[in-house]
């Protein structure tokens, strides 16, 4: 499974690029990791990743934007222009979470 | 910053620009809920990978998009020789792959009940209903139509149609929408 180091920080990555490990996630990388894809994290980039890491956490799964919208209160309009383009795997891309599963 | 050599990472595709982007068009031409489902879940799918999405509602489709029906729409046994039930496996294991026979689905109630339990299993699965469904498509910004010819011939009215369907239009117009879409028809 290949590896990443950004920075000098490493992580696991499976071989599309998501991560493997989500405790070799922090902040400051998704920091760095936006910056790779022209992002600058703001508070609401953040207060999303934080949602998804935390909803991660207890059900083991990524969340969808569906989700993110019923659960997490993100309205998904907002998430798309936060996150443009491909905005679900962008957005567990830089949570450090694995790609989401389920279809809605 | 620039992409480090050797660095693993997912293809987002390009810049999010307006040229270039794929796009997908949707023919919904079915009532029924199971025919409403396929569409809206590819839908809400293709838009969450970035793509154009355009939902044309046409014949028994418009009920989909009609906020009189689109809540009750039905899913029916009858002339679904593909409908099992994975309950019976607790009567007897290997059931649960037998086809219900199609006399059944014509019996007064099964329809009803049919309905009932796709809806239960949808939810379980955490998928919207139809009607709130349009609402997450709408918010994601797909773009929908309902199609004139069969508007007019149902008698519908605007003001019935859910408040995402962008206008009735008529066929031509759909075939200038959908130019370099691919198009799936249900």
């Amino acid at each position: 499974m290949p590896t990443n180091t950004l920075n000098g920080r490493t992580f696991d990555v499976d071989d599309q690029g998501f991560f493997t490990h989500r405790e070799q996630w922090s902040e400051e990388l998704a920091h760095d990791l936006a910056s790779l894809i022209d992002l600058d994290l703001t508070d609401r980039h953040l207060a999303a990743i934080r949602f998804l890491r935390d909803d991660h956490a207890v059900t083991g799964a990524t969340a969808t934007l569906h989700r993110a919208q019923e659960v997490g209160g993100f309205p998904v309009g907002e998430l798309c222009t936060l996150f443009p383009g491909k905005t679900a795997q962008k957005l567990a891309w830089l949570s450090g979470l694995p790609k989401p599963i389920a279809c809605v | 910053m620039e992409i480090p050599a050797g660095f693993v990472m997912p293809d987002f595709g390009n810049t999010p620009a307006a040229t270039g982007r794929r796009k997908m068009a949707f023919i919904c031409s079915k009532g029924n809920l199971d025919m409403a489902y396929p569409a809206l879940i590819m839908g809400n799918a293709a838009l969450g990978e970035g793509v154009d999405v355009h939902i044309f509602f046409t014949f028994w489709g418009l009920d989909i998009i009609n906020i009189k029906t689109n809540y009750r729409l039905k899913f029916t046994m009858a002339g679904n020789t593909a409908m099992h039930m994975p309950e019976l496996a607790r009567v007897r294991p290997g059931l649960e792959h037998v086809g219900i026979p199609q006399a059944l689905g014509n019996v007064p109630g099964m329809t009803s009940m049919a309905t009932a339990m796709m809806k239960r299993q949808m939810k379980d699965l955490g998928i919207p209903e139809v009607p709130q469904f349009l609402d997450l498509l709408q918010d994601l910004g797909a773009h929908m139509y309902a199609c004139r010819l069969t508007f007019d011939m149902m008698k519908l009215n605007e003001y019935d149609l859910h408040p995402g369907v962008e206008g009735v239009i008529n066929a031509a117009d759909f075939i200038g929408i959908s130019e370099g879409a691919q198009i799936v028809f249900i």
